[in-house]
């Protein structure tokens, strides 16, 4: 078959460290980022673009982040949306009060913002785990979607209730059409992508596997369950930032404290549970199950009955088919589909044998 | 008496019995969690499940002691599935990953109770008028209803069974044992499913219980969810070990957040109500993480 290790040698350490040691794999993403970048912007309507690209990518951020903190790190967090909340409305200002702020920079900076705050709510995990660290991070997402709710100043005291978000503009030019907006979102997905990859498995993330795997022992063995935990709720909401920071500014196009509620937090969830725990990659397969299964659920209907089901039907089964889905997953295959991807990979590579 | 302070009374009563409300339903959390040593997440929709089922079924025509039967027996069905399709294939397993289960099994609740009873709200007569009652305001002053009444009843009552069910009994014992190691247990001759579809069974009666009072209070809807993630809170500051910090942590949380409402709430523009509840949790967490009444948590390597 196409996929092989044999035949790849090692000779030096440099290409011992390579991300990806295969050369098949190498062409594979040099392909798909071909077609990300310089096919799809001009090909794909602007239906495809502004309402599955687009915010596929963003929460593929998100989940990366939650990803992070909960696949790698082990501390369970039910705040996503709040820490999206934050990055959103740290875009917003800065870009609103600091008018030669380019978007790279406010974007990075909502980023810092929205991991400061995270480092803050962290801080029970050094106590507490699984549940409790649940409950103690809804705190922080009920908190902080009243704090931007309640303070006018965070929505530049505007009583309309939505607001605007504000062209996104880098060195004087506009990007404003959808290819452009999520050429913007492309670029800065494949960068942290690409980063959150090496954080995985340098030394940050060999910590954070093992304060996951035991924390106590963790301790024992002499890392400092202080830095590593902190570490990782605040990369977790530095993505999680980012990631609100663009879903609202490209997707949304308003930012509003409303669309940061507690069940984005739970789709969040479901988009790591689903996708992969403690895969960077299984990220971007539970963003995008969780986003397209409501659109194959509306043309199976479609096709079914021939006309659309109320939105409630449809909404309540969807509930029901993540539910079913993520129990499943918990007891037949807990790390997702990243590893149903990667057990498809193994069995080709050795194809068509059975061992 | 001083009408502040009659008010801060007042206010302090009314939060009070708000607070029976959570207790009740953390009461089926701390039932599942003593017995297995399972988080359920998904208590709060077992409680709009049931309650849901139970109007729905009025719905159809069925007298009330009817349909209170039949929903029971619903309850048990769906602790029974529940152990035959999430428990006893993940027996062993890691308690996040049992957590996580759980948080499925509450989406499948939501989702199915909707599906099949539709999501609009209803209301809920149980029969218990929920006005004031007007001797006792004419005398004090004080606002109470004969629901609010009820519902502090049966939860002290309920209380008052489990504690005995958990500490006297050998049914009691047998649970703490599973709760403890389910392997262990088992490899003593516990019969672990027998325990499992127990409880949830138990657990679902209580949720049924729980949703009843609070749907006649606030219509069955599917806000009663998001009221019942505030048993969250009163777990963590009750200790989830312990029945009767329930109650007591339910007192806590519904008094305070009220105060924090009326008192300082006005300051922000309201809304306190919202998290003050889960910041109560996050300080107990930070100074006492096994809650007032909870076993302290020790951990090994």
């Amino acid at each position: 078959m196409y996929y092989r290790q044999a035949g790849t040698y090692r000779t030096g350490y440099a290409q011992d460290m390579r991300l990806m040691p295969l050369k098949e794999d190498r062409i594979l993403l040099g392909l798909v980022l071909v077609i990300a970048f310089a096919v799809l912007p001009f090909t794909a309507s602007d239906y495809w673009l502004s309402a599955i690209l687009i915010p596929w990518l963003c929460m593929s951020l998100v989940a990366m982040g939650q990803n992070i903190l909960m696949g790698y790190a082990g501390q369970l967090s039910l705040g996503a949306a709040g820490f999206m909340a934050a990055g959103a409305f740290a875009c917003y200002n800065l870009i609103l009060r600091v008018e030669w702020m380019p978007f790279p920079v406010a974007i990075l900076l909502s980023g810092l913002i929205a991991a400061a705050i995270g480092i803050v709510f962290g801080l029970p995990s050094l106590r507490v785990r699984g549940l409790y660290l649940a409950v103690a991070t809804l705190a922080s997402q009920f908190f902080i979607v009243w704090v931007i709710d309640k303070f006018g100043w965070f929505k530049n005291y505007d009583t309309s209730g939505i607001i605007t978000a504000q062209d996104i503009v880098i060195f004087g030019k506009a990007f404003t059409s959808p290819a452009e907006m999520y050429l913007v979102v492309l670029t800065i997905t494949v960068l942290l992508t690409w980063a959150a990859m090496n954080m995985a498995r340098g030394s940050a993330g060999r910590n954070w596997q093992a304060v996951r795997d035991m924390d106590v022992a963790a301790e024992v063995m002499g890392l400092s369950l202080l830095r590593t935990k902190l570490q990782a709720f605040a990369i977790s909401s530095f993505y999680c930032g980012v990631g609100g920071a663009l879903f609202a500014f490209t997707y949304l196009k308003s930012v509003e404290p409303a669309a940061f509620d507690i069940n984005l937090s739970f789709r969040v969830l479901f988009m790591v549970l689903i996708g992969g725990l403690g895969t960077i990659i299984g990220s971007f397969y539970g963003a995008g199950f969780i986003l397209l299964l409501p659109v194959f659920l509306n043309i199976f209907f479609h096709a079914l009955f021939g006309k659309a089901v109320d939105a409630s039907i449809t909404s309540a089964l969807e509930q029901v088919i993540f539910g079913v889905l993520i129990i499943l997953f918990m007891i037949y295959e807990p790390l997702g589909l990243a590893k149903l991807w990667q057990n498809l990979q193994e069995r080709m590579r050795r194809w068509p044998f059975k061992f | 008496m001083n009408p502040e302070i009659l008010f801060f009374f007042e206010v302090l009563i009314g939060g009070l019995l708000a607070g029976v409300m959570y207790s009740l339903v953390a009461l089926g959390f701390v039932l599942i969690y003593k017995a297995s040593s399972v988080f359920n997440f998904a208590q709060g929709a077992m409680v709009f499940f049931a309650v849901l089922s139970f109007v729905g079924f009025m719905e159809l025509g069925l007298p009330f002691f009817l349909a209170l039967l039949v929903t029971v027996g619903l309850m048990i069905l769906v602790g029974m599935a529940t152990e035959r399709f999430v428990l006893r294939p993940l027996v062993n397993q890691h308690e996040d990953t049992l957590l996580m289960a759980t948080i499925g099994l509450a989406f499948v609740l939501e989702g199915l109770a909707q599906l099949v009873w539709g999501v609009e709200v209803r209301r809920l007569d149980l029969g218990i008028r929920d006005e004031p009652i007007m001797r006792i305001a004419d005398a004090t002053g004080i606002f109470v209803s004969v629901l609010d009444l009820v519902a502090g009843l049966v939860a002290a009552v309920m209380v008052a069974v489990l504690a005995i069910v958990f500490s006297r009994t050998k049914v009691g014992l047998g649970l703490r044992a599973v709760a403890d190691g389910h392997g262990a247990a088992m490899s003593i001759g516990i019969p672990l499913r027998q325990v499992w579809v127990f409880v949830w069974a138990a657990a679902g009666i209580v949720a049924l219980v729980a949703g009843m009072l609070w749907g006649a209070r606030a219509g069955v809807q599917f806000a009663l969810v998001g009221l019942a993630l505030k048993a969250l809170p009163v777990l963590i500051i009750g200790g989830f070990t312990s029945v009767p910090g329930v109650i007591v942590a339910g007192l806590i949380v519904g008094a305070s957040e009220k105060i924090a409402e009326v008192y300082i709430g006005p300051y922000f523009g309201g809304g306190i109500e919202g998290w003050a509840p889960y910041m109560l949790a996050v300080l107990f967490l930070m100074f006492r993480p096994e809650g007032l009444f909870g076993e302290r948590i020790i951990r090994r390597v």
